[in-house]
């Protein structure tokens, strides 16, 4: 039985690659870089979830907006204090290789995934749960001590730390992916390799060859398998991104997860209706080192991000119209409404620039005694124009700007480290709530690169993360990120856009605030 | 000659030895490492990245591990294709770098000599100035321009070919990127052949022959052609190094799976092991490039058998 | 016998009969030879026109090269607002930035030149001056060099390196010596039997001295030649490691990187390709003629022309 089975596998794989324009379709996606692993405890980017996305889900999954929905668990409970979770998984689940996926499995995965010795880079977003980041970081060392407990095959028990009100969301990433026990038992480290992954999300990869693509093909064991109206998805990798948009116009590739930002009006206009372009839950800012003088006079701090025309960067430099930022958390957060503004972003640029020129001259600045800083950015083409614009906008004010441009690596190496005066950095939100961002300002976490520090401002999360009342927590937490603004603990200056293009012969594209679309919600017309 | 080969050979081991060491701890001296990222990691986790990799060992050891692994044909693990091995790696990107880096060899090769002797026969005529000056463009305008305008007018407006990738082998996809490759080398080939062709005909026993009443062709193909060689094969060598390291840019721009790729990727993510791999493997490759060429050279040209 | 390069072959077999006649008369002729040469002498005109363009040029501009105009980002030329050239997505004036990434390009150039000419004229000078072992073992570590693979030590060089650019290629001048050092050896090992030196030698002069004094000076020939080789070369290797992204810190910047940027966006702003392009396509092919015709005009052989 098997083995005919397999003889008309073989016979069907090969006629899809005869035939394969003819009857299956395939979508053809630019993803961007080589992906690290299909392992997904191992991956950190955008263009791996794509790939992990399409062939893994965990109890709850992404809809078309990118919303959570239920995946592998049908349903699920929470307890009134808010820490006990109970899911319950969706009959006839399996893996590809035809064994069920249980409550275990996903237990395996999430203790693997705190294991120290497992060294997975995103760990961190799972510290939700019960004793996690104790684990994680080798002060418990008792896997078992962490909250998540498969109570039979078809239940599973989480318990959390505190009470979370994205914990939801967070289960839709990668991190929260179920293994194949049985597979990772036999196959040890090599569980990964091409031949031997066993997947259970809507695709299996079946062929990877690095630099060039992953091919995936529709699952039939797939709890939704009939509704699947595209059969094989390719990811291409490709850096270049000019070269990307010109296979794109070839019909080479269906879908650009980015474009060049100066081809936007050209695309605008000779391919209409085709770039998609949408708010993205992300934050593009300048760091300052509260801590180095003359930055740690929150007045210079100010009449620096005072003086960046920012209505200007988004529609000049870029070309592609992102808004200005005034605030810290991009708007349209969940559990949050409204985010806090700075004080002084209505008026008009030049009486911002006035009065930026004011509180300079009271540090003690001018143009006789220029304020002197190195501003730091990694190397990319935006970045640097970015930059450019921005020394130039701070010039009359007679500040002296030398521009570092460093690789990424080296970029982001050095201001963890604190070695700053003045960088750029950038935030993508990991899960869909405020707190993602009004972290990055606290004084104990390594992100906060220009080392702001403020009693209140971590005693305001602590208590609103502290709180069950959502509408308690939101109120906490503007008032945290009004006083991170009044401070100018950091500059700022556009929320991110997500830019696609999606070819008309595409369907089931939906923009979204996280830039999520899987294959599973897409169609291809010939 | 095999006594030769062998001496030859022998005297890498020390140079790749050198090669690595500097490489490994010149590597490790640059700023950043390979898990800073867009996201910094939590200090947990990066302890238990560094773990996980050896890097929580004196850096003498790590040495110590990486040079035994060498020796023993392991290149070690790689830190961004955490699937494949170095090894594996190099091993699924070579074929495709041999094919591009081959074809235009060959390509070069020929169409420079063609062009060359071309070049010589008719010196000084209109065509040769034409001639001439395409060649100069070929070897003027750097290849990273060349390539998205060939995308643009071979690809997109013509529609001859492929705009990239490599898609099933065929041979329609490898054209524009082995023209990119082998553009400037046809032009340096060319510029040997035409110069040292000139040079052979001027010499005594060509003017000899030419008095003897031998015909033009006679005398280029049995008596000019091969001394004008010469300074070409000795020009294949390094030439063979510049086409596989070249490649780089083509492989880019045209998404093409090879080891060109490899190198820069790595290097700028602080990938130790896959930057150690590719300088190893490119050096292995080379020398033995430049033996084959060499002892190629040595048999056909006597002279320097005997220094 | 390993590998020779290209140039090397060209250089050496020009000299190896031209430093058998007498120094002045040589370089007299070549002169005359070189002045005659149509296309070498319009490419020197030109190369002088470019030189002096990017060191004066930009103070007749009146725009800055950094400075961006907030009315006109990524205009096209136009004689009206005054940007010749155009500008770029920053609002710069290109025509100013086209000046002055000439400058740095070639003072890029002359840098790397300049260290690959020092350090491979004074290596290659001891090794043929001293012989015997010395320059056997000097000679066989040029060799292990030549086989190494240089983009890629480049592309770690910029790893290291990457803030200081005239410290990045003053080291790769460092790597460009080797074909340096072997042509001045070769021209050493026949100066050292000639009379001037033997008369130098039993005056009692110690050998930096006879090396410095008198063996460098007899080396002009050949060593200008290959140094007016070796520009367009490093202008070229620029040009490549502005597009890997290892280019000059902006606000800086060099026909390389500018023709990098220019590629991305060739159809939708050509001017910003179009003339750093043909700046570096004029800078490289006058650099190729004026060496060329440097080589031929000291080329003491007869050739019909």
């Amino acid at each position: 039985m098997r083995k005919k089975l397999s003889l008309y596998l073989l016979v069907l794989s090969l006629a899809t690659l005869c035939f394969g324009q003819l009857n299956a379709a395939t979508l053809n996606i630019h993803n961007g870089g080589d992906p690290s692993s299909l392992d997904p405890h191992k991956l950190s980017g955008d263009w791996e979830n794509r790939i992990a996305g399409d062939i893994f889900e965990g109890l709850v999954t992404e809809d078309i907006g990118a919303e959570a929905i239920p995946g592998q668990a049908e349903s699920w409970t929470i307890s009134d204090d808010g820490l006990v979770y109970t899911f319950k998984l969706r009959d006839g689940i399996s893996w590809t290789d035809g064994k069920p996926v249980t409550a275990g499995d996903f237990e395996f995965a999430l203790k693997r995934l705190m294991d120290p010795a497992a060294a997975a880079k995103y760990a961190y977003l799972q510290y939700p749960i019960k004793n996690a980041e104790a684990i994680n970081g080798g002060k418990i060392k008792d896997l078992n001590e962490l909250g998540v407990k498969a109570i039979d095959d078809k239940t599973l028990e989480i318990t959390l730390e505190k009470p979370t009100p994205y914990f939801i969301g967070a289960l839709t990433h990668y991190t929260a992916y179920p293994l194949p026990k049985h597979v990772l038992e036999a196959k040890g480290d090599d569980w990964v390799k091409i031949d031997n992954i066993v997947t259970n999300g809507p695709y299996k990869p079946t062929e990877w060859i690095p630099g060039s693509h992953v091919t995936t093909v529709k699952n039939d064991k797939y709890y939704a398998a009939d509704q699947l109206a595209i059969d094989s998805a390719k990811f291409f990798v490709l850096e270049d991104e000019t070269a990307a948009l010109k296979r794109y116009r070839a019909g080479e590739f269906d879908i650009l997860t980015d474009f060049p930002t100066d081809q936007y009006e050209w695309i605008k206009k000779n391919l209409p209706g085709q770039a998609q372009v949408a708010p993205f839950a992300g934050l593009y800012y300048y760091v300052v080192n509260n801590t180095k003088p003359p930055f740690d006079n929150a007045d210079v701090r100010k009449a620096l991000s005072m003086s960046i025309n920012r209505e200007v960067i988004g529609p000049q430099i870029l070309g592609t119209g992102e808004l200005p930022a005034y605030s810290w958390v991009p708007p349209g957060m969940a559990n949050y409404s409204e985010p806090a503004y700075v004080s002084w972003k209505d008026l008009p640029y030049g009486e911002k620039v006035a009065e930026a020129k004011k509180l300079l001259s009271a540090a003690g600045y001018s143009k006789d005694k220029p304020l002197k800083l190195q501003l730091r950015y990694n190397t990319n083409e935006n970045h640097k124009r970015i930059a450019v614009a921005i020394a130039a906008m701070w010039k009359p004010l007679g500040v002296e700007v030398e521009l570092y441009n460093t690789e990424t690596k080296v970029h982001y190496d050095e201001i963890t480290k604190g070695i700053l005066e003045v960088a750029r950095a950038g935030w993508l939100a990991d899960y869909n709530d405020a707190d993602n961002f009004l972290n990055l300002l606290k004084s104990d976490v390594n992100y906060n690169y220009g080392r702001f520090k403020n009693a209140d401002y971590d005693a305001l999360i602590d208590k609103g993360n502290a709180t069950t009342d959502k509408d308690e927590r939101a109120k906490l937490f503007r008032q945290a990120e009004q006083l991170a603004l009044d401070e100018s603990a950091a500059m700022p200056i556009y929320y991110y856009l997500a830019r696609n293009i999606v070819s008309p012969k595409v369907k089931g594209y939906e923009n979204n605030a996280f830039d999520i679309h899987r294959t599973r919600w897409m169609s291809k017309e010939d | 000659m095999i006594r030769y080969a062998f001496n030859r050979l022998l005297t890498t081991i020390p140079v790749l030895w050198i090669a690595i060491t500097i490489c490994f701890f010149v590597l490790r001296m640059a700023p950043g490492g390979p898990f800073d990222g867009e996201r910094p990691l939590p200090e947990a986790v990066k302890a238990n990245l560094a773990a996980h990799y050896n890097f929580d060992k004196p850096l003498i050891e790590q040495y110590f591990i990486y040079i035994s692994d060498v020796v023993r044909g392991d290149l070690g693990p790689s830190f961004t294709t955490l699937d494949f091995t170095v090894s594996e790696q190099i091993a699924i990107g070579l074929p495709y770098t041999l094919i591009l880096g081959g074809a235009a060899f060959f390509v070069s090769i020929l169409l420079g000599v063609a062009a060359g002797v071309y070049g010589a026969l008719n010196r000084d005529t209109y065509s040769d100035h034409v001639l001439a000056a395409l060649i100069l463009t070929g070897l003027v305008v750097p290849n990273f321009l060349v390539a998205p305008i060939f995308q643009l007018v071979f690809g997109l407006q013509l529609e001859w070919f492929p705009v990239g990738g490599w898609g099933d082998g065929s041979l329609r996809y490898l054209i524009l990127p082995v023209a990119v490759l082998s553009l400037p080398h046809i032009a340096r080939i060319s510029r040997l052949t035409r110069g040292s062709m000139i040079e052979a005909l001027n010499t005594n026993f060509i003017r000899t022959a030419h008095s003897k009443g031998l015909s033009d062709r006679a005398i280029v193909w049995r008596h000019a052609l091969r001394p004008a060689l010469m300074p070409v094969i000795s020009y294949l060598g390094p030439a063979a190094g510049f086409l596989l390291t070249g490649s780089l840019v083509v492989e880019s721009i045209f998404g093409i799976p090879g080891i060109g790729r490899y190198f820069i990727n790595a290097a700028l993510n602080r990938d130790y092991g896959m930057v150690l791999g590719t300088v190893v493997f490119y050096m292995v490759l080379i020398m033995l490039l430049n033996l084959i060429v060499d002892i190629f050279y040595a048999w056909l040209d006597p002279r320097v058998r005997t220094r | 016998m390993s590998i020779r390069s290209i140039k090397e072959n060209i250089v050496e077999d020009t000299f190896t009969e031209a430093v058998e006649t007498s120094g002045r008369s040589l370089i007299q002729s070549a002169m005359l030879r070189f002045y005659r040469n149509k296309a070498a002498m319009l490419s020197l005109i030109v190369l002088c026109l470019l030189i002096l363009a990017a060191i004066f040029g930009p103070y007749f501009v009146p725009f800055n090269y950094e400075d961006p105009d907030w009315s006109a980002f990524r205009a096209p030329p136009s004689f009206e607002s005054g940007h010749y050239f155009g500008t770029d997505q920053n609002g710069r004036d290109l025509l100013a930035r086209t000046l002055y990434g000439t400058r740095v390009s070639l003072t890029v150039a002359f840098v790397a030149t300049l260290v690959s000419v020092l350090i491979g004229v004074s290596y290659g000078a001891i090794a043929g001056y001293l012989g015997g072992r010395v320059d056997q073992a000097l000679m066989r570590f040029v060799d292990i060099m030549y086989a190494l693979p240089y983009i890629l030590f480049v592309i770690l060089l910029m790893v290291i390196f990457g803030r200081n650019v005239f410290l990045l290629f003053a080291a790769i001048g460092a790597l460009e010596w080797l074909t340096m050092a072997r042509i001045v050896r070769g021209q050493t090992l026949s100066l050292k039997e000639r009379e001037f030196i033997e008369a130098a030698r039993a005056t009692g002069l110690s050998t930096p001295a006879i090396i410095f004094r008198h063996i460098v000076p007899n080396l002009a020939g050949p060593v200008v030649i290959y140094a007016a080789l070796t520009i367009p070369e490093i202008v070229a290797t620029e040009s490549f490691l502005s597009y890997l992204g290892f280019g000059i810190q902006e606000p800086l910047t060099s026909l390389g990187t500018l023709i990098a940027e220019g590629a991305d966006v060739m159809e939708v702003l050509p001017w910003l390709l179009f003339f750093p392009a043909a700046f570096l396509v004029t800078l490289l092919i006058s650099l190729l003629f004026v060496g060329d015709g440097l080589r031929d005009a000291f080329d003491s052989k007869e050739r019909k022309r």
